[in-house]
C-alpha cells in the first residue's frame, strides 16, 4: 500500500505567545517540531506499512528549514519525503493551504492513503486534511482513533465524533485524519538519522504544479480576513462534588461515561 | 515488621489535648476517630502505629511550642510530611503527638540576585519545579515521587534522577530554621556560598530523617535553569550489556543529568498501570540517559559521543526524546514504576543499596541469581549512573511466615552483598525503622555510638522520633 502522510512544523512550545500590539504570534527564540498529532498520523502509516507492505511518504509545505520535519519523519521510518516551498505559498488560509498540498499530492505518483494528524497545535482548526480530500475528491473521515480492519480496497475505521462514536468503512484511495489514541509513536531513531544523512528531501515550488494560477495560492488565494489572533482559553474548571461514596462512585461513573472516558 | 518496643513516654491526657487545642484551635487537632488510618504508615515501612493525636501546624512558633510541651511532659513527637517514605522513618511507633506539617505550604520567596528559594517545610517538590522553572531557574534534584515534601527529601537527603551531574538534595539545601527537641529554635546556614563556620549542622539536619529536629524553613539553592533537555532511550538485548555499558559512559566524560536503567517488565507493569503504551517494548532492557543545555546543537553534541558508545557496545538502537510529548510518553511510565510493581503483587519490600557505579552490573546480575535461587520474584530499577539501586522483593501469593522467611534472606544477601562490593544501605531512601539492622551491621559500633551521641545532644530525653536510624 501506498501512504502519505502529510506533516507541518510548529513552534515547539504549548505556550503560545501572541503580540498584543501586532496580534501576530512570537516565533522568535522559539524552537520547532514536528505537530504533535502528525506523529500519530506517521505512526498509524508505518503501522499499516508493518503490517501489509508498501511505502511511506510524507509531505510538508513550509519554508526551506521544514525540511527538519522531513528528516525527522526520515528517522522514524518514512522512505520519501517532499517540500513544498515557495515564497508565493506564503500567507495561505486554510483554503489555499489545501489547495496548495493538494497540487503537491498530484506530484507524489500513486497513493492509496492519505493521513493527517488531526489538527495542528499552532493553528488548530482541523480543516486542512477534509479541505485537501475535496480538493483531490477523495472520500475522508476525520477524527480516526481505531483501524478496525484493513482489507484490500478499503479500511475500517472507528471515528470519535461529538456525541457517538461511529464505525464506517471507507474505499481507497481515501484521507483520514487521526487522533491521538490511534498509536503511541514510534521515538526517531539515531541509527537510522545516520543512515539516512544523504537522503534528498525534494522540493517542489509553483512550477512544479499543473495548476500555476498565482490566484490560487499564499495571501492572494486566501479569502480569509483574519480579525485576531489569540491563544486558545486554557480550562481550568474544577467541579468539587460532596456525597456518599456510593453516590460519588455513581456520579463519577456517570460523568466519565459522559466523556466517552468509559 | 512488628514493633518490640517499650513506650517510656507519657500516655497523653485530656489536659495535653487541651493544650493542643488552645494553641491550634479545635480544627487543627486530630484525635481518635478523627484521625485518618494514614497517619499510621508511609508507603512502604512494613510497619504502622496510630499517633495519639495530630496537630497541624502553620508556623516555627507552633511547632516550637508544642516541643517545649512535649519535652516538659516526654511525650514522643514525630514530624510528618507527605507519608511518601519507603523505610517507616514517620511512623509514630510509640504513639504520642504527630505534627503534620502539610499545611506549612507557601513558597516565601524568590531570590533572584542570590539564587535562592525560601519555603516552608510542606511545599511539595512538584510545586518547586514548576514555580522556579517560571522564574528561569532550577532546582536539580529530582526524586521520582514529586507529591513528597521539601522537609520530607530535606529528612531524607533524597537523591533522585538527575544526582549524575548535579548531586543530591544536601547540595542544594542553603539554611535552614530547625526547632530542637528542646522546643528551641535554631537557623543554620545562610544565604551563602561558602561556609566554614563551625560544625555544618545543617549537613546533619539533612538526612537526619527527623530525629534531630524539625524543620519549619529551607532556603534552597538555585541554579539558571537549562534552555533544552534531550532523553535517550536505549535498548539492549538484556540486562547485562545495558548496564556494562554504564561505566563506559562515565568514562567517556559526557556528563548526562541521568543514567537509569529499566527491564521490560517494568515497562510492561508501567504501560498496564497508566493505561497508556510506551513508545518501545521490544527490548529486554534499556537504558534512558538525560542530557540538558542551552541549545539543541549543543546537546546533539553532547549525546552523540555517547549514542556512539552505546551502539559499538551492542545497543539495539538509540532512540531520540526530545520533544514535550515524547518526554512525557517516557518519563510518565519511569516515574509510575514503583507504582505500577506496587499493582502487581500483594505486598513488596524494598533495598535502596548504593554501589561504586562500576559495580552496579554485578548487584543487578546478583539479584537476578536470588530470584532463581529463593524462587521469588525480584524486580528492580534504579540509578544506575549514580549506583543506587531500587530493587523489589514481591511477595505474590506467599503466605505470610514463608513471605517474611524468605524476604528476610534475600535482604541479608543483598546487603551482604552490597558491603562486599563497597556500597553503602542506603543510597536515597534512608534507614528509618526498617533498615537499621542493616546500617548496624555495616557501621559498626564505633560510628553507631558516634551517631547515638549526636541524637543525644540534639534531644537530651530522647523524644523526637525515637526507635529510628542509629537507636
Amino acid at each position: 500500500m501506498d501512504i502519505l502522510v502529510c506533516i507541518k512544523q510548529v513552534p515547539e512550545t504549548s505556550k503560545v505567545e501572541v503580540d498584543p500590539v501586532t496580534g501576530v504570534l512570537k516565533r522568535d527564540g522559539v524552537d520547532s517540531k514536528m505537530n504533535p498529532y502528525d506523529l500519530y498520523a506517521l505512526e498509524t502509516a508505518l503501522r499499516i506499512r508493518e503490517e501489509v507492505g508498501g511505502t511511506v511518504k510524507v509531505i510538508s509545505m513550509g519554508p526551506p528549514q521544514a525540511a527538519e520535519v522531513i528528516r525527522e519523519a526520515y528517522m522514524m521510518g518514512a522512505d520519501e519525503g517532499v517540500l513544498l516551498s515557495d515564497r508565493k505559498f506564503a500567507g495561505a488560509d486554510v483554503l489555499a493551504t489545501s489547495y496548495t498540498i493538494s497540487q503537491g499530492v498530484r506530484q507524489m505518483g500513486h497513493i492509496d492513503l492519505i493521513l493527517c494528524g488531526k489538527q495542528t497545535t499552532d493553528g488548530d482548526t482541523a480543516q486542512v486534511g477534509p479541505e485537501m480530500a475535496e480538493y483531490l475528491a477523495i472520500p475522508h473521515i476525520a477524527n480516526a482513533i481505531k483501524i478496525e480492519e484493513l482489507k484490500d480496497k478499503s479500511i475500517v475505521v472507528k471515528m470519535d465524533m461529538p456525541n457517538t462514536v461511529e464505525v464506517a468503512e471507507i474505499q481507497f484511495p481515501c484521507l483520514l485524519t487521526v487522533e491521538k489514541e490511534i498509536y503511541q509513536p514510534r521515538l526517531p531513531s539515531y541509527k537510522k538519522k545516520l543512515e539516512i544523512k544523504d537522503r534528498e528531501v525534494k522540493m517542489l515550488s509553483l512550477k512544479n504544479f499543473a495548476d500555476q494560477d498565482e490566484k490560487r495560492y499564499g495571501l492572494n488565494g486566501s479569502p480569509t480576513q483574519v480579525e485576531r489572533i489569540f491563544p486558545p482559553a486554557v480550562n481550568t474548571d474544577k467541579e468539587i462534588w460532596n456525597g456518599s461514596g456510593a453516590e460519588l462512585a455513581d456520579k463519577l461513573t456517570a460523568k466519565l461515561k459522559k466523556s466517552k472516558f468509559i | 515488621m512488628d514493633c518490640n518496643c517499650t513506650n517510656e513516654y507519657k500516655q497523653l491526657d485530656q489536659k495535653d489535648i487541651d493544650f493542643l487545642i488552645n494553641l491550634l484551635g479545635a480544627d487543627r487537632v486530630l484525635v481518635g476517630e478523627n484521625i485518618n488510618e494514614d497517619y499510621s504508615h508511609d508507603e512502604l515501612g512494613g510497619i504502622s502505629k496510630m499517633p495519639e493525636v495530630v496537630a497541624q501546624v502553620l508556623s516555627t512558633e507552633e511547632v516550637a511550642k508544642i516541643m517545649t510541651y512535649a519535652y516538659e511532659n516526654t511525650i514522643a513527637v514525630v514530624a510528618r510530611g507527605s507519608g511518601t517514605g519507603l523505610v517507616g522513618s514517620s511512623v509514630p511507633i510509640f504513639g504520642g503527638i504527630m505534627i503534620d506539617l502539610t499545611q506549612m505550604n507557601n513558597i516565601l520567596e524568590i531570590d533572584e540576585e542570590n539564587l535562592t528559594l525560601t519555603v516552608e517545610p510542606g511545599v511539595l517538590l512538584m510545586e518547586i519545579g514548576k514555580f522556579v522553572e517560571d522564574h528561569d531557574l532550577f532546582y536539580p534534584p529530582d526524586p521520582g515521587e514529586k507529591s513528597a515534601t521539601i522537609a520530607g527529601n530535606i529528612s531524607t537527603n533524597a537523591g533522585g534522577m538527575r544526582a549524575v551531574k548535579y548531586g543530591v538534595t544536601r547540595d542544594y539545601v542553603r539554611a535552614l530554621t530547625v526547632v530542637l527537641p528542646t522546643g528551641k529554635v535554631i537557623e543554620v546556614g545562610g544565604k551563602v556560598v561558602k561556609n566554614s563556620s563551625g560544625y555544618s549542622i545543617k549537613d546533619l539536619i539533612c538526612g537526619s530523617e527527623g530525629t534531630l529536629g524539625i524543620i519549619t524553613k529551607a532556603v534552597l539553592k538555585l541554579l539558571p535553569l537549562p534552555k533544552k533537555t534531550i532523553s535517550l532511550l536505549i535498548p539492549f538485548a538484556n540486562l547485562e550489556t545495558a548496564i556494562t555499558t554504564v561505566p563506559k559512559i562515565i568514562k567517556s566524560k559526557a556528563i548526562p543529568t541521568a543514567i537509569e536503567f529499566m527491564q521490560r517488565e517494568c515497562i510492561l507493569a508501567a504501560e498496564e498501570f497508566l493505561g497508556k503504551k510506551f513508545p518501545d517494548n521490544s527490548a529486554d532492557a534499556y537504558l534512558l540517559l538525560t542530557f540538558d543545555g542551552n541549545s539543541k546543537e549543543d546537546i546533539e553534541k553532547d549525546y552523540d559521543r555517547v549514542a556512539k558508545i552505546c551502539l559499538d557496545e551492542g545497543a539495539i538502537d538509540v532512540y531520540i526524546t526530545d520533544t514535550d510529548e515524547r518526554k512525557e510518553a517516557v518519563w510518565s511510565a519511569r516515574g509510575a514504576f514503583l507504582e505500577a510493581i506496587k499493582a502487581t503483587t500483594t505486598e513488596m519490600d524494598e533495598c535502596d543499596v548504593v554501589v561504586p557505579r562500576n559495580r552496579v552490573a554485578e548487584f543487578v546480575k546478583y539479584t537476578d541469581e536470588l530470584q532463581e535461587q529463593f524462587n521469588i520474584r525480584i524486580r528492580s530499577f534504579g540509578h544506575a549512573g549514580d549506583g543506587n539501586l531500587h530493587v523489589y522483593v514481591l511477595r505474590d501469593d506467599l503466605p505470610k511466615e514463608q513471605w517474611q522467611k524468605k524476604l528476610h534472606d534475600v535482604f541479608e544477601c543483598m546487603y551482604k552483598k552490597s558491603v562486599e562490593l563497597e556500597g553503602l544501605v542506603s543510597g536515597e531512601h534512608g534507614i528509618g525503622y526498617a533498615k537499621r539492622p542493616y546500617l548496624f551491621n555495616q557501621l559498626g559500633n564505633d560510628s553507631i555510638d558516634l551517631m547515638k551521641n549526636i541524637k543525644l545532644a540534639f534531644d537530651p530525653k530522647n523524644i523526637l522520633n525515637p526507635g529510628k536510624v542509629c537507636q
